[in-house]
């Protein structure tokens, strides 16, 4: 008989290949009315950091790692000979308020391996979040993972009670996800993010006209897909994003480098994680959904369909339209600030607001933003002009120097 | 020089009331020194302390500030820098002559002032994530929480709301070297400052906790710097986890090689035990549907032309396999792609409206699209709709004829041009040939008119109303065509 800790050990480690943490965006709540635990209060929180300098924000865990799919870049698919265990709804219920009454935790992120069937799983998970709210007064943040054959039924009981619900969409591709995921069906997977963000908008309307009309995922829906397990190229998967984000209004797109996982996939060769991809990849994201980027606009300055690792997606994009350049940063107005390697959309808001009262000078702009080096081939101001420098061949290696690349990964 | 001495750190009031006096008093900047309680007074200069030889007595403010520096200087009062008195009288002074300071973040003040506000809410932040509770048995039986903490700012009372609001049902203290924190499940009250011996060494649940923390951090990523830039280690000593980490980073290497260059294992016994209770899926081939229920399937993996990759499914007919009338729009649009149902959205809505008003029956027609799946463009947060190609129409065209050929319908209506389009073959101009008698190449007749988008995307709504009333004629006449 495992003991609870030793179920936490196997379960945490089962539930770590997902890269989501975020406990933000969703409806204030606090406790004070209820008398009982929890608040959210839009801000997330991370309450640690491992190593791996992620945050931990939440206690993310599989109700169990018991799991019929042989997904094979995935720890815990059947194949695999790790250490299984599962919880029972009562011990998860318990770490869950005993981790959040000591502050460890935002709340909870609970995933499951496909035990049973898709209906038996979610019921289970439902159960877990039902007895949270209703038996435990509990208003802090959950994060629910769905299961997409689940009834209809289970997935809005689901909504109610969850801050967040999500689903994997796990390969841009739907062909690698026919290789690497036989059971998963791309198109299900699909037409459930579809359901869930008709749901979400009807549950945001109803409430706008009756404060007491029932909650359905505040903080909206979100999904992973894992980045270098298959041959899809970053065009495919910002492709992929942007196809999510506008038919789905999801909140976020996670990457998630493919780590290394004890007892691998024979079909699947283990390799460092590429995490400078990944990071490539969220800064590409970044400019998707703030900076008015179009995909091909990204991937179009890149060859092969690759972003380029030395260099970040908005400068490698200044660098091939320097015609673009210099940007005045006393007249410019946001769209074009925007496009300023080094400058981000907080220091453009202080920009915009300090030059109405006086003409930037680089002194000025300094305290403005990070880098004024970073900057400064790229905009005039009241004190400064790049002469050649926009268009000097040198350009790249002095904003982009070439680095170790070993060093990141 | 004059000299203030305010009541305690966060004196607001105090200050305020100088403040003001000072200002009425034209007391420049830096003629000022500011000191509290019974600091040591390195003022050696400063010889009238303001309250000793008082200003002129002011009952009405004289001046006015903005909420904006009011809330901007009860801010400030928490950071612990002493500067942080001089700059608030600075920053009220020059207020008076240059009214818009506030929002000029390149001027030096107010970049000092930004700089340190964000270094107090990142300790307000940082104080929410890292107090640790531990859990003991208080005189009376019941379980309390208490946690110790060392911020760097006089925040303690600025964070006791927070806390508040998120423990409620639970009675805690939180104890600082400044200040403490009391909650017991009604009232919230602040009290001197403690000592860390006051709060017990473990809690029960601390070594479920640091397993948890040693179990999600993944060895294969290992990047210290992006973990010390978010939780420095002056936060170290008083997190129970983190005596963890040492351990984890050096053993981190180690464990991602043994895991690359491990052998694959044999399949697990559960995969075995798993097959057997599923059974094979049982792959059907694909031929030419023989009915409509079939069509409607095997449309589902609809490969004839590329916008299935980013359509979320395709959209089939609906409708009675009896109807008499067939009508076809151009494509499904971002409803109908999330439903998985044809004439949802608004331009469903309308056309059902339009019916309605003909006196046709919804609910004895079939509707369905020239294109089955949703073509678009993705713009940010928003698709939009882009018209299907001739290729696309073309290539759809196959679903459309197969309707036809199950339903055998005695009038199609074709609703704009692309529709037009995949039954006739050809371009169709739907304001010259509306209304025309028309065929198709094997003899089936086809009424064109408008699709019901046009008449959303009309901007007056006189036009719009005149366009309506004709769609709904247009409608009438298909009626009479059919049901006589």
């Amino acid at each position: 008989m495992q003991t609870t800790l030793q179920k936490l050990a196997v379960l945490a480690d089962a539930a770590k290949y997902d890269a989501s943490c975020a406990s933000s965006g969703t409806d204030k709540k606090s406790s004070l009315k209820t008398k009982g635990i929890g608040s959210t209060e839009g801000m997330g929180i991370c309450h640690a950091y491992a190593p791996d300098g992620r945050c931990i924000s939440l206690l993310k865990i599989l109700l169990t790692n018991y799991c019929r799919f042989d997904c094979h870049y995935c720890v815990n698919r059947v194949s695999s000979n790790v250490p299984r265990a599962r919880f029972t709804v009562d011990e998860v219920v318990d770490l869950t308020m005993g981790f959040y009454k000591r502050n460890y935790i935002e709340g909870l992120f609970l995933s499951s391996g496909i035990i049973q069937s898709p209906d038996y799983t979610m019921e289970q998970v439902v159960a877990v979040a039902r007895k949270l709210r209703l038996e435990q007064k509990f208003s802090g943040y959950i994060h629910l993972k769905t299961i997409p054959d689940a009834d209809p039924a289970l997935l809005l009981e689901a909504g109610r009670y969850a801050d967040r619900l999500s689903i994997n969409v796990e390969l841009p591709q739907e062909e690698s996800l026919k290789r690497l995921a036989p059971e998963k069906d791309a198109g299900r997977i699909r037409q459930a993010m579809g359901g869930m963000r008709i749901r979400i908008e009807d549950a945001k309307a109803e409430r706008k006209e009756n404060r007491k009309a029932p909650r359905f995922a505040p903080a909206g829906q979100s999904t992973q897909m894992i980045i270098g397990a298959d041959a899809a190229d970053d065009t495919s998967i910002l492709r992929a994003s942007s196809t999510m984000y506008s038919s789905y209004k999801l909140t976020r797109v996670y990457y998630s480098a493919f780590s290394p996982i004890p007892d691998s996939s024979k079909i699947l060769p283990l390799i460092k994680p590429p995490l400078m991809r990944e990071h490539r990849l969220y800064q590409a994201d970044w400019l998707l959904r703030f900076y008015g980027f179009g995909v091909e606009e990204i991937v179009g300055v890149h060859e092969g369909g690759m972003l380029d690792l030395h260099v970040d997606p908005k400068t490698a994009w200044a660098l091939q339209n320097r015609q673009w350049y210099p940007v005045d940063v006393n007249t410019a107005d946001r769209e074009r600030l925007l496009r300023v390697p080094g400058l981000g959309a907080k220091a453009i808001g202080k920009i915009l607001g300090s030059r109405r009262w006086r003409s930037l000078r680089l002194e000025d702009l300094a305290r403005l933003c990070h880098s004024v080096k970073k900057v400064m081939p790229f905009i005039t101001c009241a004190d400064w002009h790049p002469g050649g420098l926009t268009e000097s061949a040198g350009l790249k290696a002095t904003v982009a120097p070439v680095r170790q690349l070993e060093l990141f990964g | 020089m004059k000299r203030v001495t305010l009541a305690h750190q966060l004196d607001f009031d105090g200050w305020r009331t100088a403040a003001r006096s000072a200002v009425l008093a034209a007391v420049l900047p830096d003629q000022i020194v500011w000191r509290v309680g019974d600091e040591a007074a390195d003022d050696l200069f400063a010889t009238d302390e303001i309250a000793d030889a008082p200003l002129p007595a002011v009952d009405q403010p004289a001046f006015t500030v903005s909420r904006a520096f009011v809330d901007l200087a009860k801010e400030l009062i928490l950071h612990r820098d002493p500067a942080r008195f001089p700059l608030m009288y600075r920053l009220l002074w020059r207020l008076r002559s240059e009214p818009h300071l506030l929002a000029d973040a390149s001027d030096p003040d107010v970049h000092l002032a930004h700089t340190m506000t964000k270094s107090i809410h990142r300790d307000i932040h940082k104080m929410h994530a890292f107090v640790r509770f531990k859990e003991i048995e208080a005189p009376d039986g019941e379980a309390a929480f208490i946690a110790w903490f060392e911020p760097d700012h006089y925040i303690v009372e600025a964070t006791g709301p927070f806390f508040m609001r998120r423990f409620t049902g639970m009675r805690w203290s939180i104890l600082t070297p400044d200040g403490s924190a009391f909650w017991d499940k009604e009232t919230l009250r602040f009290g001197p400052g403690a000592a860390k011996a006051d709060v017990p060494d473990e809690d029960r649940l601390e070594e479920h906790w640091r397993t948890y923390y040693a179990s999600i951090f993944n060895p294969a990523r290992l990047k210290i710097d992006a973990m010390q830039k978010e939780m420095p280690k002056k936060y170290w000593k008083n997190l129970p986890e983190a005596r963890m980490i040492e351990g984890l980073i050096r053993d981190a290497g180690s464990r991602m090689e043994d895991m690359i260059l491990a052998e694959p294992t044999k399949r697990s016994k559960l995969a075995a035990a798993v097959a057997k209770q599923t059974p094979d899926a049982v792959v059907e081939p694909m031929t030419k549907p023989e009915t409509l229920q079939e069509a409607r399937a095997a449309a589902k993996s609809c490969r004839r032309c590329d916008l299935y990759g980013p359509a979320t499914q395709v959209v089939f007919g609906e409708g009675p396999e009896d109807a008499e009338i067939m009508f076809v729009g151009e494509q499904p649009g971002d409803k109908e792609d999330l439903a998985g149902h044809p004439f949802v959205g608004p331009a469903g809505e309308m056309f059902n409206r339009a019916l309605g008003e003909a006196g046709v029956d919804r609910s004895r027609v079939y509707v369905t699209n020239a294109v089955k799946h949703f073509k678009y463009e993705p713009r940010g947060k928003f698709r939009l709709h882009k018209k299907p190609d001739t290729g696309e129409i073309q290539a759809c065209r196959w679903w459309l004829d197969l309707e036809r050929s199950f339903l055998k319908p005695k009038l199609i209506v074709a609703l704009g041009a692309s529709a037009g389009q995949g039954l006739l073959g050809r371009a169709v101009r739907v304001n010259a040939e509306r209304g025309t008698p028309m065929t198709m190449p094997d003899g089936a007749p086809v009424f064109l008119t408008v699709h019901p988008s046009y008449l959303l995307r009309l901007p007056d709504a006189d036009a719009k109303a005149r366009e309506y009333a004709r769609f709904v004629d247009d409608l009438r006449a298909v009626r009479s065509v059919v049901y006589g």
